[in-house]
């Protein structure tokens, strides 16, 4: 392992997202308040509780996850993009570094970067509502595999992206709907069996019941079936990336 | 000396099927200078690029110090430093930032001391904490190859570095090459201006469409193709060399009013006052006499255009 290069990637893209800190906390912070205002304040005065738990509350795991699926996805893809784009890309494929460093390096930052977003985001809504954490250390676990696993996935969206127009299409045109649809704003059960069973297709609805379980103690889908499904996605996405570095696919003709 | 890079038959051929390198043989001696001539498009970018992991080779074997670029790719390119024909920097980031990056990237520890005198040695020093963006196009050059120096590396590629840069920069970049020697270290570079090969090259390569026409010391280059020609110009066309000079090595030049002798300067006798004399013996008139010595840049057009002139 050169761990040198690890660090050397990981430092010089931890520089990037400190030089304009301000941009990368700003947006996020305003609109999950926004969030809080809209959905906590407006919809929860009717919603009163779920589960047991108070619909302002409720919503926190899922904006959490929400703001760290995005934000992983978009600081990988675009880590990896924009040496591509601007051609610096052949020193990473000149240098004596394996797939799997060069991977550690950037999904590492771009992981990061989310983490730190996601906790900035838990912070603010202490300011809007009272949560307690029952299991913490499963919280952060499951903060940390999503924004791992996200990032994985950004960075293969990165690699294939040929513009920067495709480079915000997935994001948009997938993640969002399955975040939105994930759970993040309600529980699963309280949808027509049909819906149910359709959300169980799909892959956020089990990171959202894991990191809400984390919180609150209530879950949508077991807890092991959580990890299960995130352990998938994270094998899936670095299966993929292992065969990118093998065949140069994008990257080396 | 020893052999520092090895290339056998090495192949190219893009995803389109468009072979770019066919079938290349070069062996680089450690500590020499090599200066790749070639017309654009030659393939001498594919060369660099594949021998530096950034295109795969098609077929072909590539050697640095004895390590495989393929199955020993982190022995190997931790060898070689590269300085790419365009520019591609992170506008937003420090110059001396992208120096260290560069130095880890390749698997060195920090070490200031090292990145300080690199960018010493390049003039760029008072610009450490600039933006790359703040720099002019020259300077822009000078930090890619502070980067390319910064694992200290063995061998240097330098791929087109004078294209696009002022007669100082020029001088300034064939002093850096010439220090990098003396330290040791192997410089291949790209180029199409025959006085830069000329000027710090101690062997030159002449590639195009793929194929290595020649690779020779520079000296033995310019001795050997450096024939020189006398033009005797006539007062009358002629249509035919006389019988009487057809000992000599002529031909007939400018329609009929040159007579055109090549000889070898460097033979003992060139034969001149003698052709002189036949000339008028054969009742011709002359106009005036020109010398002419072919330089580089003959050798260069002549052998791209008819590659059997190089055997
Ligand atoms: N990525 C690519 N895909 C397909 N063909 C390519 C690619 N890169 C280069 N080529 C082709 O390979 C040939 C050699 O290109 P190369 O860039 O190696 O030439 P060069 O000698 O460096 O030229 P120049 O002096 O203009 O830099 C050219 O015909 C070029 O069109
Ligand atoms: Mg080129």
């Amino acid at each position: 392992m050169n761990w040198t290069a690890i660090r050397a990637i990981y430092v010089f893209e931890m520089t990037r997202f400190f030089r304009t800190i301000a941009q990368s906390l700003i947006s996020p912070v305003l609109s999950t308040s926004l969030y809080f205002v809209v959905f906590g304040a407006a919809i929860g005065s009717r919603i009163d509780q779920v589960e047991g738990v108070s619909y302002g509350a409720f919503i926190v795991p899922g904006l959490i996850m929400l703001t760290v699926m995005t934000q992983g996805i978009s600081n990988a893809s675009f880590g990896i993009y924009f040496p591509k784009f601007i051609g610096t890309i052949y020193e990473l494929l000149s240098a004596p570094v394996n797939f799997l460093e060069i991977v550690m390096g950037y999904v590492g930052a771009a992981a990061t970067k989310a983490m730190f977003i996601g906790i900035i985001i838990l912070i603010t809504s202490f300011f809007f509502v009272d949560i307690q954490i029952q299991n913490p250390a499963a919280m952060i676990a499951f903060l940390v595999l999503t924004c791992i696993s996200f990032a994985l996935f950004g960075f293969i969206i990165g690699i294939w992206a040929g513009n920067f127009e495709q480079l915000q299409l997935v994001p948009l045109l997938i993640i969002t709907p399955l975040v939105f649809l994930g759970g993040s704003f309600y529980s699963i059960t309280m949808l027509p069996p049909v819906w149910q069973t359709i959300s169980m297709f799909n892959p956020v609805v089990y990171l959202i019941s894991g990191f809400r379980w984390a919180f609150f103690g209530i879950q949508d889908v077991p807890i092991a079936t959580s990890l299960l499904a995130i352990g998938l996605f994270t094998a899936l996405c670095l299966g993929a990336i292992w065969w990118i570095f093998k065949t140069g696919w994008r990257i080396r003709q | 000396m020893s052999t520092i890079l090895s290339i056998q038959n090495l192949r190219k051929s893009y995803a389109g099927g468009f072979e770019a390198l066919k079938g290349v043989n070069l062996d680089i001696e450690e500590g020499e200078i090599i200066a790749l001539l070639g017309p654009n498009g030659a393939g001498k970018t594919t060369l660099i690029s594949t021998v530096c992991g950034i295109t795969m080779p098609t077929s072909g074997t590539v050697t640095v110090a004895g390590f495989d670029i393929l199955s020993n790719y982190r022995e190997a390119r931790r060898l070689i430093g590269l300085v790419p024909q365009e520019i591609a920097l992170e506008p937003f980031e420090k110059v001396i930032n992208t120096v260290r990056f560069s130095r880890g990237l390749f698997g060195k520890g920090r070490k200031d001391s090292a990145v300080e005198d690199i960018l010493k040695r390049l003039s760029l020093w008072d610009k450490r904490d600039n933006q790359i963006r703040e720099l002019s196009g020259g300077m822009k050059r000078r930090v890619l190859i502070a980067k390319a120096l910064a694992h200290e590396p063995r061998v240097l590629f330098l791929d087109e570095p004078t294209a696009g840069v002022d007669v100082e920069l020029r001088k300034d970049m064939w002093e850096i090459v010439e220090q990098l020697r003396a330290d040791g270290v192997t410089t291949i570079l790209t180029t199409h201006y025959i006085e830069e090969a000329e000027a710090i090259a101690d062997r030159i390569g002449v590639i195009s469409k793929g194929e290595i026409l020649l690779v020779e010391d520079k000296d033995t280059l310019m001795a050997r193709m450096g024939k020189k020609q006398l033009d005797v110009q006539l007062t009358a066309k002629i249509d035919a060399v006389p019988d009487a000079l057809s000992s000599y090595d002529l031909t007939l030049g400018d329609d009929g009013w040159t007579l055109v002798y090549s000889y070898d300067v460097n033979a003992e006798r060139t034969g001149i006052t003698m052709l002189l004399n036949d000339v008028q013996k054969a009742g011709l008139q002359l106009r005036d006499v020109v010398t002419r010595q072919s330089s580089l840049e003959d050798i260069f057009v002549s052998l791209v255009n008819q590659p059997e002139a190089a055997q």
